[in-house]
């Protein structure tokens, strides 16, 4: 049979996709609806907490200006009011905090993950999750009741013997026979050392997730090289959960900026623009608005209410930084935090 | 016990650098011999009284279908196996002698002495080539002088045949590489640690021909200074690479063992056993 | 080279090998010598330091104490263990025993927190009258016998059971649409909606008193319980989509498969299969809004008498409770307090449990 070899056809015109309906049921109809409202309403009902905030602030901002950025004193009396030591003594309170707990975050997060024994870890890792469940007014009463004479004294030698620090000056003589505890009591100090107890479970808890995930064929490859536990830790851990450290440290301190009840109870509220946090006296953002709302009249209200946008703007950055660098490291695709 | 690290004022080349990896051990192939070596994995026996040689500068394939065992007992020859929660052994691995695990061993030095390349390629990511290869000095605390030490990855790479690919662009990261190059990566990686013997776990099934071909030359070329031991699928490449071969089987719901150990040649031609030769004819597995 | 081979019988099939008897043998990673070394380093840093301290330091106490201790400690060691090994185990071990120090000082202060509010709650709830009355015309110094904080407890209950109203649809609402519809749309929610989790729990109470009670919605339970509900939506609508998004697509696929439409897919084979991890959603967030102080004290306000109705009348709940009677300042308030604090622990512990126990699928796996 002759082998015919077939004409070449008329070129036919590229393909080209076709529209495809959905072709949807009513049921479906409903449903893509109803959860899209939902959706964007919770989404308009959280932002606008941020939203109001802000909006509330324009008469505040339009009344002091900048100056409400750079008045120390919170005399509504006298029309002088200012967050600037407000947001001083909040960072003081949140620097303490993360200062303690990061490395204490991260050895604890190491050890669950690569020393505990066995049959350890299963309740490590849960007794990390309920510590931070555990609500911030009890870490308050810690902090206040069992910590602070401790504390007090641990402070009244780290000024003692590295006053020459500003950070570490009070202003009495630490070295009085009798010396005045009533300037160590209710320190930035203190504080920050009862928000470092909820900072810690909070970023070990993402640290330790991470750490879990590190490949096991990296951890066996350093291993056969002969590496010791710790030169594994070092080569893939690591490197591997350097975004969940960075990640669960800039969720504890977002938790550390906004904290509220446990700072209100320790600190006694003073307005002044002073590195000293060892010495008596400070205050943070929400203790200042928990504290003043109730004998706020209309402007007053409205200077709490702009310290609070305030509060919200950086919260918001420090939080959505942390979203980013987690979702953007190896360790970060599968993490839920 | 640790070979120490020759200092040399000024490198001359690849042979020097042989020279420090391989140390006052005076990098001979050891001699590996598995004596009675039993597994168990959470209770359950998974490996039956396995006895092996393993003489110098030869190189042992272990063959026999999946799951009698062949990657545990290999595991345990160089103290991976313990690494495992649940995981129990018995017998003895000895090196040059000496059972690895004498109380008081220490298991680095075991990993230090008998290297381990494994199935999937697993290069280390957040480092460079360059880093990679040197990652198992760094890891073992050896100290190598600048010039020393790119002498020593030239080296290393060329012995794993990866050189003339990577060689201009030693600084990219230890992942940019296809399978088969990351895979000879890791060979050199366990070179620069300078074993004794070097232990294959399954190396080329993630690979395709044109990469096993070049690891299967390697082989060949490392075996006069490092004892080698290969678990492989492929009973061709098995026939191809080794001078003696080992036949794993594990009977339905009994621990592996060893059916019929001797010469590449016996197992393949004339086997003495017929599950063996059933194997090696191919008709299971 | 030795040869191995098992004869074959002359039937042709092999004979089945006896099993040999072995124990598996026991690996010791940490020899004599090194547990040794650790007991010795212990031992000799502790007499030097007790030796030394009173004359070294100006000994304030037992902190500084078991400080100079630990360091002085890890010096011996690091000299002990260098002695015999080479410098990557020398610091290996130095590090395992940072970490178990660190995990030490860890495990300690959680627990402290734990026990000390139970050791100093104690003597106020063995009175059954902390449970059924309130302080209602009770005297913050008045013996433990009179008062309690049933309004305190009650309020919880209410206000939380309202915001958990709210917050469980509309959390998982948005988490099914954040999890099942694709698009721009939802994954700008999600990024606000991530954005919203961390809001401090006062700018919420701030946003309900700024926005609602200033124009004359009364100070009650109601109030605190939207503004808890603005906290704990968005942590439920988080976890939500989480546990969502963990169900394998090969399920939604085999219902698409066999003709069913999104909103059955999602009701029938969706959300079942997260049930778990929907439930764990909800009690995070519950867990959430109990703790809450500041919310209660701005939408709210302390209250001294039960009230039932949350829409009329300010409510008080267990952590206001305890912050307003904390500044008090009157000891047998401050018992009172520590009470409560014991209960509101055992009410986070019950809830995590629960989480724990509803985590686990019918199989009992997680």
């Amino acid at each position: 049979m002759a082998i015919t070899v077939p004409e070449p056809s008329p070129p036919r015109p590229a393909p080209q996709p076709r529209r495809v309906e959905p072709g949807l049921e009513p049921s479906d109809r409903w449903f893509q609806a109803g959860s899209t409202a939902i959706g964007w309403s919770v989404l308009v009902i959280t932002g606008a907490v941020g939203v109001f905030l802000g909006v509330q602030s324009v008469p505040t901002l339009r009344h002091y200006g900048l100056n409400f950025f750079t008045t120390v004193e919170w005399n509504p009396q006298f029309d002088r009011i200012g967050i600037a030591a407000v947001l001083l003594g909040t960072v003081e309170v949140a620097f303490v905090a993360m200062v303690v707990a990061f490395p204490l975050a991260l050895g604890f997060a190491l050890f669950i993950s690569d020393y505990a024994p066995r049959w350890a870890k299963g309740w490590l890792v849960s007794a990390i999750d309920l510590m931070a469940a555990v609500p911030s007014i009890i870490y308050g009463l810690w902090g206040f009741y069992l910590l602070k004479p401790h504390a007090i004294n641990l402070s009244r030698w780290l000024s003692q013997h590295f006053g020459w620090f500003p950070l570490f000056h009070v202003n009495t003589d630490p070295n009085a026979a009798v010396w005045q505890q009533s300037q160590y009591t209710s320190s930035a100090f203190i504080a920050g050392l009862a928000v470092s107890m909820m900072a810690i479970p909070l970023a070990c808890a993402v640290m330790r997730a991470v750490f879990d995930q590190a490949p096991i064929g990296e951890r066996e490859a350093a291993l056969a090289l002969g590496g010791t536990r710790w030169g594994v830790i070092r080569k893939v851990v690591l490197p591997f959960g350097k975004g969940g450290i960075i990640g669960g440290s800039m969720l504890a301190l977002g938790r550390a900026l906004g904290e509220t009840a446990a700072v209100a109870i320790i600190l006694s509220p003073a307005y002044l623009l002073s590195p000293r946090i060892l010495q008596s006296g400070a205050q943070t953002t929400s203790a200042l608005i928990a504290g003043n709302f109730g004998s706020a009249t209309r402007s007053q209200l409205s200077a709490l209410l702009t310290a609070g946008f305030v509060l919200f703007l950086i919260t918001l950055a420090v939080n959505s930084t942390a979203a980013f660098v987690i979702s953007r490291s190896r360790s970060g695709a599968s993490t839920e935090i | 016990m640790t070979g120490g690290v020759s200092v040399l004022t000024r490198s001359t080349g690849p042979e020097v650098a042989r020279d420090l990896i391989v140390g006052a051990a005076a990098g001979e192939p050891a001699r590996l011999d598995a004596v009675e070596i039993s597994a168990w994995f959470n209770g359950t026996q998974v490996l039956d009284d396995v006895s092996l040689s393993m003489p110098p500068a030869t190189v042992t394939a272990l063959i026999g279908p999946s799951g009698c065992g062949k990657s545990t007992f290999l595991r345990i020859l160089n103290r991976m196996h313990e690494s495992v929660p649940g995981a129990e052994l018995a017998g003895e691995v000895r090196l040059n002698g000496v059972d690895v695990y004498t109380a008081g061993s220490r298991v680095t030095d075991t990993r230090k002495r008998i290297g381990m390349v494994f199935q999937k390629p697993n290069p280390f990511p957040a480092m460079s080539i360059a880093q990679n290869v040197t990652a198992g000095l760094e890891l073992t605390g050896k100290r190598i002088s600048k010039s020393d030490r790119a002498a020593l990855i030239e080296d290393c790479l060329v012995r794993a045949g990866l050189w003339t690919e990577v060689k201009d662009r030693l600084d990219r990261p230890g992942s940019a590489l296809s399978g088969g190059q990351q895979q000879r990566l890791c060979i050199a990686r366990s070179l620069a640690v300078g074993p004794e013997v070097l232990l294959m776990d399954e190396p080329c099934s993630a690979l395709d021909p044109t990469s096993t071909r070049r690891i299967e030359e390697t082989i060949s070329e490392l075996k006069s200074e490092i004892t080698i031991v290969i678990v492989t699928h492929n009973m061709q490449q098995a026939a191809r690479v080794s001078e003696q071969t080992a036949f794993f089987l594990a009977e339905a719901g009994q621990p592996g063992a060893i059916v019929e150990a001797g010469t590449t040649d016996q197992i393949f031609n004339s086997p003495v056993d017929p599950r063996t030769a059933d194997y090696v004819h191919g008709r299971f597995g | 080279m030795t040869t191995t081979t098992v004869h074959a019988p002359a039937t042709g099939r092999p004979a089945p090998r006896a099993q040999t008897r072995r124990a598996p043998r026991r690996i010791r990673v940490l020899t004599f010598d090194d547990w040794m070394s650790l007991g010795g380093s212990l031992l000799s840093s502790l007499a030097l330091v007790v030796v030394v301290y009173e004359h070294l330091v100006d000994g304030s106490g037992t902190l500084g104490f078991l400080v100079v201790w630990y360091l002085t400690f890890l010096a011996i060691y690091a000299g002990v263990v260098a002695m015999s090994n080479p410098r990557p185990i020398v610091v290996d071990r130095l590090v395992t025993t940072a970490l178990w120090a660190i995990s030490g000082v860890v495990v300690f202060a959680l627990s402290t927190t734990l026990v000390y509010t139970l050791a100093r709650g104690w003597q106020a709830f063995t009175h059954l009258n902390f449970f059924t009355r309130t302080m209602a015309g009770v005297s913050p110094t008045a013996p433990l016998t009179q008062g309690g904080i049933l309004h305190a407890i009650v309020g919880t209950f209410i206000e939380v059971g309202i915001a958990v109203l709210i917050s469980v649809p509309l959390g998982i609402g948005t988490a099914v649409y954040m999890a099942e519809t694709a698009g721009r749309g939802p994954r700008f929610v999600r990024t606000v909606v991530e954005a919203m989790t961390a809001l401090p729990e006062i700018l919420a109470g701030l946003f309900v008193y700024a926005l609602l009670i200033i124009h004359g919605f009364p100070k009650s339970g109601m109030a605190a319980a939207i503004a808890m509900a603005v906290t704990m939506t968005p942590i439920v609508a988080r976890a939500g989509e989480v546990s969502l998004r963990v169900v394998p697509g090969g399920l939604r696929e085999a219902s698409y498969a066999l003709g069913a439409s999104r909103f059955r897919t999602v009701r029938k084979v969706v959300l079942p299969s997260a049930k778990a991890g929907l439930a764990t959603a909800t009690i995070l967030g519950v867990a959430r809004g109990v703790g809450e102080t500041a919310v209660v004290l701005i939408a709210s306000g302390a209250s001294t008498f039960m009230a039932i109705n949350p829409v009329k009348n300010p409510m008080n709940s267990l952590p206001l409770f305890i912050f307003t009677a904390v500044k008090t300042g009157e000891p047998l308030q401050i018992q009172r307090a520590f009470g409560a604090a014991s209960v509101l622990l055992a009410i986070v512990l019950a809830l995590f449990v629960a989480a724990r126990v509803f985590s686990r699928d019918k199989a009992g796996n997680r």
